[in-house]
């Protein structure tokens, strides 16, 4: 193994133990909206389409690069604004005037 | 080199910012900021990437760009409430979609493999392999949920043996070509086999276990998305897969847990099968049913009042008239609780985005764990839809198919209210032990026709 890949397994690892602590701790009011909201986050594979579809490295990849950067894409602005539509309505009861949040 | 260390840095940010809006996510009242935020870091890694020197043609970029914009935009923005399971089966479509395509680019870029380390394919064998069976099971998914593929378990004679074979022809495939790169066809070969292998998996898999798959799914898309981070050696696209991959991995357990299904069931894909040896029959048991007159008056009457919703309450889009009815105990003096099963709906979380939709605070939605212990001070507990999540043979009749599973105790509240289109049983067929209870009334009917009668007679009390 090359360091590189040693180094890549570690980040791996050790962000798949943090996701895995921090979303033991969502509530299962909020699966859906995790649901979404990690596939937001997972569509940064944009930055890999990017590359892809613009390092002119012949046609076929161009056009592999554009599907990639277009499936992406739909996840990123889709998925972020369907997030943030679901958290928008959840709310609390009223509370009396006069007291803050 | 040091626009490479800029562009390391942005990335570096973009995933703090990411792990910060997951963690955001623990509060509904910050959620909302958290993942703005989250927002605001794949916009600095896109800028970013940007700016990569490898990166020197725009066309094909703004084009996709806008293209996906376009797509994404309504997707985002008017998809219904009442269409997330399906909305969110799709978008795991297009995030494998980009890693797959993206791994066939690196490969193609490798000379078809000629100048690809063992290493490297490894990567990319994993990528493809992920994103090919997550590409079409999601296609099936979301095929099931918008109804145009049939929603009951598909079997055939073999089944097991067929998919066991195909995974393995698949992982050996996979082995080879970790050790000789270079075989062209047959990385196209194990391509074919994944997306089959997609199809077959969610086949033999019912309406009612969707949660686990849509959860499996989600977590496949996250570790395609990180395997792309390890072929073309991008740290953010790692982490952020990660994130998905445990997410989705996690949520699966937690359905699974739900369920009542072993983890290793849920792994090799062996669930959904139907069930045909049902427990108890209903031959000689009486149901009582009850006018929706009654039916308001023990409500406005009531001091405490559960409302236990189902599948069924999001097919009859009943959301807001259960809001509704619920407002109007509150008017009357009552106090109202939500109760809800982790697999209640078709997806982790489905009842809850429902009622938030129809405005109810979700200060008053419970899980399971929270409110079992309240049912017995209950006087009335108001089953919409529901019927595997509160039968009480999962806890008393180890015959049941469901026997082990958690429910909700709504046979423990003093008297219980079933809102019902008619006395067919539910998914595989179990009888439902709680129907024929004394202490239960049956309201048959659609459920919004139903609640929109109580809400009327509620408010002329």
């Amino acid at each position: 193994m090359t360091p590189t890949a040693v180094i890549q397994l570690y980040v791996f690892v050790l962000a798949g133990f943090v996701g895995f602590l921090v979303i033991t701790r969502v509530p299962p009011l909020l699966h859906t909206p995790l649901m979404s909201a990690t596939n937001a986050i997972s569509a940064i594979s944009l930055v890999g389409s990017l590359v892809v579809a613009g390092a002119d490295r012949g046609t076929a990849s161009t056009v592999l690069g554009f599907i990639a950067v277009t499936a992406a894409t739909i996840n990123v602005v889709g998925g972020f604004l369907i997030t943030d539509r679901m958290l928008k309505m959840f709310r609390r009861h009223e509370l009396p005037p006069g007291e803050k949040k | 080199m040091s626009r490479d260390l800029g562009i390391q840095g942005i990335y570096l940010a973009s995933s703090v910012l990411f792990i910060l809006g997951l963690r955001s996510l623990t509060r509904p009242d910050r959620a909302r900021r958290g993942m703005q935020q989250a927002a605001v870091g794949m916009l600095l890694a896109i800028v970013g990437t940007l700016f990569q020197a490898e990166i020197v043609r725009f066309d094909w970029i703004a084009a996709g760009l806008i293209l996906g914009t376009v797509v994404g935009y309504p997707l985002g923005m008017f998809v219904p409430m009442t269409a997330m399971p399906q909305r969110i089966a799709i978008s795991h479509l297009f995030g494998a979609l980009a890693a797959t395509v993206v791994g066939i680019a690196e490969y193609w870029h490798g000379g078809h493999g000629a100048t690809i380390a063992h290493g490297q394919m490894a990567a990319l064998g994993f990528e493809v392999l992920f994103g090919g069976l997550t590409v079409t099971g999601s296609f099936m998914a979301f095929g099931k949920l918008q109804e145009f593929i049939t929603g009951t378990p598909v079997t055939y004679r073999g089944q097991n043996a067929i998919n066991i074979s195909l995974f393995l022809a698949t992982f050996g495939l996979f082995a080879y070509l970790i050790f000789f790169p270079a075989s062209t066809p047959l990385f196209y070969l194990m391509i074919a086999l994944a997306l089959c292998i997609g199809v077959l998996m969610v086949l033999p898999i019912g309406g009612a276990d969707m949660p686990v798959v849509v959860s499996l799914l989600n977590s496949y898309a996250g570790l395609a998305s990180s395997a792309t981070g390890f072929a073309i050696g991008n740290n953010v696209l790692i982490i952020a897969g990660a994130l998905d991959g445990a997410s989705g991995f996690l949520l699966s357990l937690i359905m699974s847990k739900a369920m009542n299904r072993s983890f290793g069931n849920v792994l090799f894909g062996a669930f959904g099968t139907p069930q045909i040896s049902a427990g108890k029959t209903a031959e000689g048991l009486h149901v009582q049913s009850i006018s929706a007159e009654d039916a308001a008056m023990r409500l406005a009457y009531a001091s405490k009042v559960i409302f236990v919703p189902g599948y069924g309450m999001a097919v009859a889009q009943a959301q807001h008239q259960v809001r509704e009815l619920a407002e109007l105990i509150e008017k009357k003096g009552g106090e109202v609780k939500f109760a809800i099963h982790p697999v209640a709906g078709r997806m982790p979380g489905h009842m809850n985005v429902l009622l938030a939709e129809a405005n109810v605070p979700y200060d008053q939605l419970y899980d399971m764990d929270e409110i079992n212990s309240a049912f017995p001070e209950t006087d009335v507990a108001v089953v919409i839809g529901a019927n595997d999540v509160v039968n009480p043979a999962a806890r008393n009749d180890p015959k049941s198919p469901i026997y082990g599973m958690p429910i909700l105790d709504v046979d423990k509240a003093k008297s219980i209210i079933v809102l019902k289109r008619s006395m067919n049983p539910g998914f595989a067929g179990i009888e439902n032990e709680l129907f024929y209870d004394e202490k239960t009334s049956m309201l048959f009917g659609d459920a919004k026709a139903s609640l929109t009668k109580l809400v009327s007679e509620v408010k002329s009390l």
